[in-house]
């Protein structure tokens, strides 16, 4: 038993080396086959870390009457905290408002002289509501409009702002739907292709697993070497593809970080590096064991 | 050893069927040396690949060393194989292994340990006159050296029968004498060995026991049997 793994091995390395041009060429295209699929993993990432900078900017605000006490406010917020759909609620006192306003606009001299002219402080204190899902914002709309503190409120700024949530989460929902059909299809495409590519190989050697049968090797005496050949390609095509993504994402993480400001592609793929490697390994390595499994049994009849 | 018993042979191709052998019977007994004669298209060619079970009868049974052959299922069947040995008129090498390689493929598919492939295939390679040659490819090989190391490689499991299909068909005179000869060698040393060929000269040289086909059938089978085809 292991005289005879150890036999395939053998003649596996053996083979693969002594392969030349096919064994080159097969790993080409398993090496852009296992670009797509590692492409398909950072635009997986990117795209999420995209959404959800968007969705963490979408908030809602309820302003309150300048009247209406802290007290109050802050058992609303509690009252508010209470609902499945709320994430987090920031109080921003009067105070608050007024400091970020003042920061906000501290270059433009005539605002900040109206501000002094005016001697009081004329912002209203607010709640800041996050909401685990986009589209769970209206629900939190309707509950503030029909809730006993309806009163006390001045404006809530899901009514200006209700038109771009909804298109926000169209569009972030479309993307995902996008996302995982492009998924689907280039998998599927590389997949093909590399099978393809595996199975011209096998068919080259047609004529020597003829002899073999007819020399009086088993089945699995025939197709192990091809397997381990296979497993060679996926090895040597995920390497190659892991250390082509070290400088591409390098040299594009800045351009990354300009659209999605909270993601560093180079420290990603620096820190989850094991894991990315892991995945295309694995993906080549299970490539090429099917291909080649699949490619040679059509041979095997004999 | 060998045994036919009433088999026949139809190729199917695209609905066509068309007869290869037609009711054969004969049997060959251990130590013979046999030669298979025929035009092309007589059945010569079947009868080999019936034997090592490339392909399977239509009709009848066939027993090769007290199995019958049509029964072995495809994880028995290199077992049989092991026992029976090949050459063809195209050398049938692995052309990305050496002459070494090639025979000791014979030894490690059989799963012999690595201690009689160390000892038998330069032995084997010795005997076909290849010792110096052991290293070499195939594609750096002479025609009739490509047979030799055939035969080495089909002799190497110590088979009950060697099947030569034509080992001739490809080489020069003087290449054609050494073969035989060889094939005279091993039979000497105990193994049936039949030989399928259209070179009348060797068949009659030989002086052996001739069977004759036309048309799929056995048209003669003589102990000290001479080529005669009409």
């Amino acid at each position: 038993m292991f005289t005879t793994l150890s036999r395939i091995i053998k003649y596996g390395i053996v083979g693969f080396w002594r392969s030349g041009l096919i064994s080159v060429a097969t790993i080409v295209v398993m090496f852009l086959a296992i670009m797509v699929f590692q492409n398909l993993i950072l635009f997986n990432v990117l795209a999420k870390s995209a959404l959800d900078s968007i969705q963490n900017k979408i908030d809602i605000s309820v302003y309150f009457n300048v009247d209406t006490s802290e007290d109050n406010i802050l058992k609303i917020k509690n009252e508010l905290e209470g609902l499945v759909e709320v994430k987090n609620i920031e109080y921003i006192s009067k105070s608050k408002a007024f400091e970020i306003f003042q920061s906000r606009h501290k270059e433009e001299e005539i605002i900040s002289q109206a501000l002094e002219e005016l001697g009081e402080n004329p912002l209203a204190a607010s709640l800041n509501i996050k909401a685990y899902n986009p589209s769970d914002y209206s629900a939190i709309n309707s509950y503030i409009n029909t809730a006993a503190f309806k009163n006390l409120i001045y404006k809530v700024s899901y009514a200006q702002n209700s038109l771009v949530i909804e298109r926000l989460t169209k569009i972030m929902d479309t993307a995902k739907q996008f996302g995982a059909v492009l998924t689907f299809v280039l998998s599927l495409v590389a997949i093909l292709i590399t099978f393809n590519t595996i199975r011209l190989a096998i068919y080259s050697y047609r004529d020597e697993i003829n002899i073999m049968k007819l020399v009086g090797a088993s089945n699995a005496f025939i197709q192990g070497p091809y397997v381990v050949e296979g497993i060679i390609y996926g090895i040597i095509a995920a390497t190659l593809g892991f250390f082509i993504l070290l400088p591409l994402s390098y040299f594009a993480s800045p351009y990354v970080e300009i659209f999605i400001p909270d993601m560093n592609l180079w420290t990603y793929v620096i820190s989850n590096a094991l894991t990315l490697f892991g995945y295309q390994a694995f993906f080549g390595i299970i490539l090429g064991i099917i291909s080649s499994s699949i490619a040679i049994r059509k041979y095997l009849k004999v | 050893m060998i045994n036919f018993q009433g088999v026949s042979k139809n190729y199917k191709n695209n609905g066509h069927s068309s007869v290869a052998l037609e009711d054969i019977d004969f049997s060959i007994e251990p130590k013979e040396f046999i030669s298979l004669v025929g035009k092309s298209g007589a059945g010569k060619s079947t009868i080999v690949k019936l034997i090592i079970g490339e392909e399977k009868p239509t009709k009848g049974k066939i027993i090769v060393s007290s199995h019958d052959i049509s029964k072995l299922n495809s994880s028995q069947m290199p077992h049989l194989r092991r026992h029976i040995g090949v050459i063809f008129q195209d050398f049938s090498l692995l052309n990305n292994k050496t002459a070494y390689e090639n025979v000791a493929f014979a030894l490690e598919a059989a799963g012999r340990p690595q201690i009689e492939i160390d000892e038998f295939v330069p032995q084997a390679l010795e005997m076909v006159g290849l010792a110096n040659k052991m290293n070499n490819f195939p594609k750096e090989l002479s025609g009739g050296e490509k047979q030799r190391v055939a035969i080495a490689r089909a002799m190497i499991n110590h088979p009950d029968v060697l099947i030569a299909d034509e080992p001739t068909g490809n080489l020069d005179p003087a290449n054609t004498s050494e073969i035989i000869k060889l094939l005279l060698k091993i039979n000497e040393l105990g193994t049936v060995v039949i030989l399928a060929t259209h070179n009348k000269e060797i068949v009659d040289d030989l002086k052996k026991r001739v069977i004759t086909l036309e048309n799929g059938k056995i048209i003669r089978d003589e102990k000290n049997g001479k080529y005669i085809l009409d």
